[in-house]
């Protein structure tokens, strides 16, 4: 028996054979990505059709909505919403969206399926574990949505799940009791599945690069993952144990987070000194870097796309990795700033106002680098690049925002007010949908082999770029006048005002949404009948672009692994294919000499 | 004025594709193929994912028992309800049987090498060294399910109080923690009778194992001192 050396080898002999294993239980990456998107694109239809239900409510109070009375027993008689009933939607709506769509799409969808052939991989080093991280990442779906008919209905706490309500039981209200414990159980399934995938991301980009793939000559997308999974890493797994003990204080009777003597409808709670703040400083601390995980790998695609569309590299390759790490390391020291209004110590606002008013300088270094590469460029106008551009405006109109929001004299009044809603809604929830279609459109050519139908890709970007804005640019006018959040109803004298509000955002709401089948159709379409793609699309540079075959072969390079020789965005030079060079030529380049 | 347009960016100097030059880097975050090397070597410089994984393993798993550790501090902090209680004795006796345990995966471990490394002639005891890993494991989960059961004794369970709380929480977690240490362990011993053990796998094991144990002597003065 010989020392096998330290040989960064995946054990990938011969293709799967047998549907199981080729399309249920695989253990290729590439197959792995793709059920994460199809799990993001059905947990995307059900978050948005909660907030369709929301909107509904919120524009016309009493309306009877046909059927809802199928979705809850007792919360929607005669098919009008009960109050509690919209908490629960709104819970869902917030808790599917961030964790099954915004952290799955993104980052575990296309990472799986294009970190490993950017960096020259077979796949990534440890298959079995990715596979469990999908199928972990489902098993934490199924118990979100078998809330909806259990007795009680869903949790209706929020998706920040604050103590004491979410730990008191049911005494809280519809839905605290089983629908808080499967919440629960499937945020920490969520947490464990994504554990699994980050082990995989890192260890791929550090050890699995092929030759000649340094540090410096992966993609932005790349770097966008790879910071991505550290914070991934970190952050799910401070929120796995905050679940657990959670969970005990249903479940045990502990009293992690409920304090003594609450007394609740008259009843005096049978729990002793534990701490609300414990679970905000828990979550938050999960939840800050949580939200740039959702937005980190989606700068990384527009980057991407941007650059191949501009035909040009980005201003500067390695402040925008460092503004991307900046971000990443950033985002640790501030996730006080959604407590301002907690009761927690005032001199700890000021300690977290600060980072966060810090934390904007990387994010405007990223967005004037985006926006001087744009200028005096001409940028090749197709789907993905219209989605990147998108990105873009909603990211800076969403982020500007944040700079209020930042400071706590000024929070104090916007906080649980539309505003916040406005702000996140932007920078990250439609920034973030943006960068998936983008990645769409861009990546769709070389998933499937044919092309996406350009025209129904322009008229998705408008309608849902106008309707967007449409949607979220009143709700800071809405904040500002004083509309608080989690309401489902306004009845005070001066909320009467901001009801057609109210009613002109559900209508484009609503449209928004049914411009989303444009993209659904045109996603199945071109899957089975679309224009078969060339090998090279967009003429780009990365090594995805250089797999034998679209869809690349099972492990990727057909047998022989690439060898890369340049940095990953030569453009706008002479190439012996037109403006570019591919990463994988070994053309030489000639040297310009650079006057500047 | 007229739109700028840019020049392209510099570029680089003209590289032989023959030749791989130290400073573009050959894969792996180590480089430190010399001139002309072939892919071979390369590959070699590349650290073993199975020892970066475990890295990358203990780092979460250090940051949930962070998390913990800064719960129990809180709530600590601001309870008048917390009742200090004594650690069971048998806890110590655990201490030591999983710090044997480490001494002997350790002297295993570095028996393999050397046998891999062609130092060796043959095994030897270097798999009874492993079993003996394994049987002092499971005799400090045996030991930890002991302490469970003086402490239910004396009255104190899950519930009882925030101090047996947290008792309760961090050595069940530290326990599945090390049960899954032992299944790692298992495997390990699996592959080295049927001589398909790689050197990195048995070092990443081992380097878990050890991080069990210095988490249990952290976890250990943790209890003692806030309990």
């Amino acid at each position: 028996m010989h020392d096998m050396s330290a040989h960064a080898h995946v054990a990938h002999h011969a293709p799967p054979t047998g549907f199981i294993r080729k399309y249920v239980f695989s253990l290729d990456h590439k197959v792995i990505g793709k059920q994460y998107y199809g799990l993001a694109l059905v947990a995307v239809l059900v978050g948005m059709f909660l907030s369709w239900l929301m909107r509904m409510h919120l524009g016309w109070t009493n309306f009877a909505i046909p059927g809802l009375h199928l979705l809850s027993s007792n919360g929607a008689p005669g098919d009008v919403m009960t109050p509690e009933f919209y908490l629960q939607l709104m819970t869902m709506h917030g808790t599917i969206m961030v964790f099954f769509v915004l952290t799955t799409a993104p980052f575990a969808a296309f990472g799986n399926y294009f970190l490993p052939i950017q960096v020259g991989a077979e796949d990534m080093p440890f298959p079995h574990f990715n596979m469990m991280s999908f199928w972990v990442t489902f098993a934490g779906f199924i118990p979100l949505i078998a809330s909806f008919f259990v007795s009680d209905g869903p949790t209706l706490g929020g998706w920040t799940q604050y103590a004491p309500l979410s730990a008191v039981g049911t005494v809280g209200g519809p839905g605290e009791g089983t629908g808080v414990v499967l919440w629960a159980i499937s945020i920490a399934l969520f947490c464990v599945g994504q554990l699994l995938g980050a082990l995989n991301f890192i260890t791929t980009t550090l050890d699995m690069r092929t030759k000649g793939m340094s540090l410096w000559r992966m993609p932005l997308t790349v770097w966008g993952w790879f910071i991505t999974s550290i914070m991934g890493l970190t952050a799910f797994a401070v929120l796995m144990p905050a679940c657990v003990l959670l969970i005990l204080d249903h479940v045990a009777g502990t009293s992690f987070f409920v304090p003594s003597n609450l007394v609740i409808n008259d009843q005096l709670q049978p729990h002793s000194g534990g701490s609300t703040l414990l679970w905000q400083h828990l979550f938050w601390f999960f939840g800050h870097p949580e939200v740039y995980i959702a937005i980190v790998p989606g700068m990384g695609i527009v980057s991407h796309v941007l650059i191949t569309n501009l035909r040009r590299p980005l201003l500067s390759h390695r402040v925008m990795v460092y503004s991307m790490g900046a971000l990443a390391v950033l985002s640790y020291m501030v996730y006080g700033h959604h407590m301002f209004v907690s009761g927690m110590n005032p001199v700890s606002s000021i300690a977290f106002s600060f980072p966060t008013l810090v934390i904007t300088i990387p994010s405007t270094i990223i967005v004037l680098i985006w926006l001087g590469s744009l200028y005096g460029a001409k940028i090749q106008i197709n789907s993905a690049s219209l989605f990147a551009l998108g990105f873009i405006s909603m990211f800076i109109s969403g982020g500007v925002s944040g700079f209020f929001l930042a400071q706590p004299s000024i929070d104090i009044m916007l906080h649980a007010t539309y505003f916040v809603v406005g702000h996140f809604h932007m920078v990250m929830g439609v920034a973030a949908m943006f960068g998936i279609f983008a990645g769409t459109y861009f990546w769709f050519p070389k998933m499937f082999g044919r092309m996406m139908n350009e025209t129904l890709g322009k008229l998705h970007f408008w309608l849902t770029f106008v309707g967007t804005y449409c949607i979220f640019m009143p709700f800071h006018y809405l904040g500002l006048a004083g509309n608080i959040r989690r309401y489902q109803a306004f009845v005070p004298d001066y909320m009467q005002p901001l009801i057609p509000v109210h009613k002109f955002i559900t209508i484009a709401a609503l449209a928004t949404g049914a411009a989303q089948l444009i993209f659904v159709y045109n996603l199945i379409h071109s899957r089975y009948w679309g224009e078969p793609a060339p090998e090279n699309p967009w003429h780009a540079t990365s090594l995805e672009w250089s797999t034998p075959s679209s869809p690349p072969p099972f492990d990727n390079f057909g047998g022989t692994l690439p060898v890369v020789y340049h940095d990953p965005y030569q453009y706008g030079i002479e190439g012996s294919s037109g403006d570019y060079v591919m990463q994988t030529s070994p053309e030489k380049i000639q040297t310009k000499s650079d006057e500047s | 004025m007229a739109t700028t347009v840019h020049e392209p960016p510099r570029i680089q100097d003209i590289r032989d594709p023959a030749r791989v030059s130290s400073g573009s880097g050959n894969g792996g975050w180590r480089d430190l193929v010399p001139e002309g090397g072939d892919l071979h070597r390369v590959q070699e410089y590349a650290p073993p994912p199975s020892s970066t994984a475990i890295w990358v393993l203990l780092a979460a798993i250090s940051m949930s028992f962070a998390a913990l550790t800064s719960a129990l501090v809180v709530r600590k902090g601001g309870a008048v309800d917390w009742r200090h209680f004594t650690l069971p004795s048998i806890l110590y006796w655990n201490t030591l049987v999983l710090l044997t345990s480490s001494v002997t995966l350790e002297i295993s471990r570095r028996r393999v090498a050397s046998f891999m490394g062609g130092l060796k002639a043959a095994l030897g005891t270097s798999a009874r060294w492993l079993y003996a890993t394994l049987f002092l494991g499971f005799l400090f989960v045996a030991g930890q399910y002991f302490a469970w059961r003086e402490l239910s004794a004396r009255g104190l369970y899950l519930a009882t109080n925030p101090s047996s709380s947290f008792f309760y929480v961090f050595t069940a977690a530290h326990g599945l923690h090390v049960l899954g240490g032992l299944a790692a362990l298992v495997r390990v011993i699996y592959k080295l009778n049927h001589f398909t053990l790689r050197r990195s796998t048995f070092d990443a094991t081992a380097r878990y194992w050890h991080f069990m144990d210095v988490l249990w002597v952290y976890l250990l003065l943790l209890l003692w001192m806030k309990l």
